[in-house]
């Protein structure tokens, strides 16, 4: 065993590196995600028969399809026509547009359930359609589709283990290095607790989102108050505890 | 109380007394097959307060929700200070008005709805200011300005600064009612506006639409269940059903001396004992 930890320490830092891109890959197709998620959210909400067309093509086909696949076409087989993209970029664009895609159906569906009411105040008010998206709708679909943002966003963590395939040395091949200096059941045991903890850190800072933006919409205390060491106030605990 | 005519704005010019402030020209409404309103014509004069009374589905919410252009319009047209609100007689043909047209016309109308719908993501001030600030292009101090002085007129000075949830359903309410005056709108539409609202806290709403009605000029279309309200703030009451218009009087006349046997059925059925005068609240 002592062996094995002499082994991790050796290759910390090169885990270290594979984290990096393992993050880097997270973020970077996060980011990619959302703004696809947003625009192609609208989009399939919008009357134009054509834009919306093809805004739903644009989600089916990307959810249609397989991760793997999209990786491998835009690495080896855009070179092919002439575009070669850095592996990196790869990477995140797969990513990006695959989540984003599924990502869109939330943006969608969580705009479609503000309630019809919020919707009639903005006409009777005459607020324009971009004014009524943008100060009122948005905001409150916003807190609710986080929840389900964040379940993609684990997912999205987790299918960054498939970048070795395109050459990307991230977490998943750097503890796959490890595997031949220690063994199987102490490699993947270390990549089970890294990916975990990473994963665990991203849903705690959403869920920090998700508390803000219920508490904007004046539901629940604010993120301060919950990050407070305080006792649980009996409101959070008549809830079931589930602050 | 302030009046409520904000002597900052400049008004605009309206329109000689005799055009119709509203008029309903072969209104068609339907619901896929459902038929909710047909060959449905009247007006509303200008400074009328106009009282729509009649069962559930009787159509008389449909009238208020089409002139807010909530629900689109089946047939016909419909005419704000004789302007078309939504559709128009072009060559003969009826022609859908851009949107940029329709939002001219839209924006003299303000509507005060059932569940209030004050805006969860804004404070009790920003739901107010939000419309002057964005459609109407005030500065934001003036729509400020204009935002507490309504805020005093509905009893909720200090109110400004709270989350619209904190309020009880009552004061939400007033809040509604000043966010749709803060447009200081021509015609002012009430949607069952105490209907969602527990008996007790019923009065202070209608005691400041009330007080609307004495203090300014708004022609109101009113669709409610408190006949006295009714009574007391209108000057015109017309009686639906099935779509139409069975019977139009005074209120005096309406509530004390109905000549159609629908109406007299109707308003037996709301106010209980036929011989009991309405208003005992």
């Amino acid at each position: 065993m002592e062996a094995n930890f002499a082994a991790l320490a050796e290759a910390a830092p090169r885990i270290w590196e594979g984290l990096g891109i393992t993050l880097l890959l997270t973020l970077g197709g996060a980011l990619l995600a959302i703004v696809i998620a947003v625009v192609l959210g609208l989009g399939a909400r919008l009357n134009n028969v054509f834009l919306r067309g093809i805004c739903r093509v644009f989600i089916e086909f990307f959810r249609g399809t397989s991760l793997v696949v999209q990786l491998f076409f835009f690495f080896f087989v855009l070179p092919q026509l002439g575009v070669d993209l850095p592996a990196m970029v790869c990477g995140i664009l797969g990513l990006g547009l695959n989540y984003g895609a599924y990502c869109a159906e939330v943006v969608r569906g969580s705009i479609n359930s503000v309630p019809t009411g919020q919707w009639e105040a903005t006409t009777a008010l005459s607020l324009s359609k971009a004014q009524r998206m943008r100060r009122i709708i948005f905001p409150q679909a916003w807190a609710l589709m986080i929840p389900s943002l964040t379940n993609y966003l684990i997912h999205m963590l987790k299918g960054t283990a498939i970048v070795s395939f395109i050459t990307l040395a991230d977490l998943t091949f750097h503890t796959e290095q490890l595997r031949q200096d220690t063994n199987t059941f102490f490699a993947y045991g270390v990549s089970l607790v890294i990916y975990f903890v990473l994963a665990y850190i991203l849903t705690l800072m959403m869920k920090g989102l998700e508390v803000q933006a219920k508490h904007k919409l004046g539901r629940g205390e604010s993120l301060r108050d919950t990050l407070s060491l305080k006792a649980p106030d009996t409101a959070v605990a008549a809830e079931g505890g589930k602050g | 109380m302030p009046t409520i005519t904000d002597p900052d704005t400049v008004p605009a010019p309206r329109p000689a007394a005799s055009v119709p402030a509203i008029k309903f020209e072969n209104v068609e409404k339907r619901f896929g097959d459902n038929v909710v309103l047909k060959d449905l014509n009247f007006e509303v004069a200008r400074g009328d307060r106009v009282t729509l009374i009649g069962p559930s589905g009787s159509g008389k919410t449909t009238i208020l929700r089409l002139v807010m252009t909530l629900e689109e319009l089946s047939g016909g047209y419909i005419y704000i200070d004789g302007e078309p609100l939504t559709h128009e007689e072009r060559d003969g043909k009826r022609v859908e008005l851009g949107e940029k047209a329709q939002k001219q016309i839209r924006k003299r109308i303000g509507m005060v709805f059932q569940q209030f719908n004050l805006f969860p993501n804004m404070s009790v001030l920003e739901n107010i200011i939000e419309a002057p600030v964005h459609v109407l292009g005030q500065s934001k101090e003036q729509a400020t300005a204009r935002a507490m002085e309504l805020l005093e007129s509905v009893g909720l000075p200090d109110k400004a600064d709270a989350h619209p949830l904190e309020l009880s359903g009552g004061q939400q309410q007033r809040v509604a009612i000043a966010r749709a005056l803060a447009m200081d709108p021509e015609i002012l539409l009430l949607d069952e506006v105490t209907s969602a609202l527990d008996p007790e806290i019923v009065g202070e709403v209608l005691g400041i639409l009330r007080h609307i009605a004495d203090t300014t000029d708004i022609t109101m279309l009113i669709v409610t269940h408190e006949m006295q309200f009714a009574r007391d703030v209108s000057n015109r009451v017309m009686m639906f059903d099935g779509g139409k218009v069975v019977e139009e009087a005074t209120p005096e006349v309406m509530f004390t001396n109905p000549q159609h046997e629908r109406t007299q059925s109707f308003l037996q059925a709301v106010l209980g004992n036929g011989e009991d005068q309405i208003g005992t609240r």
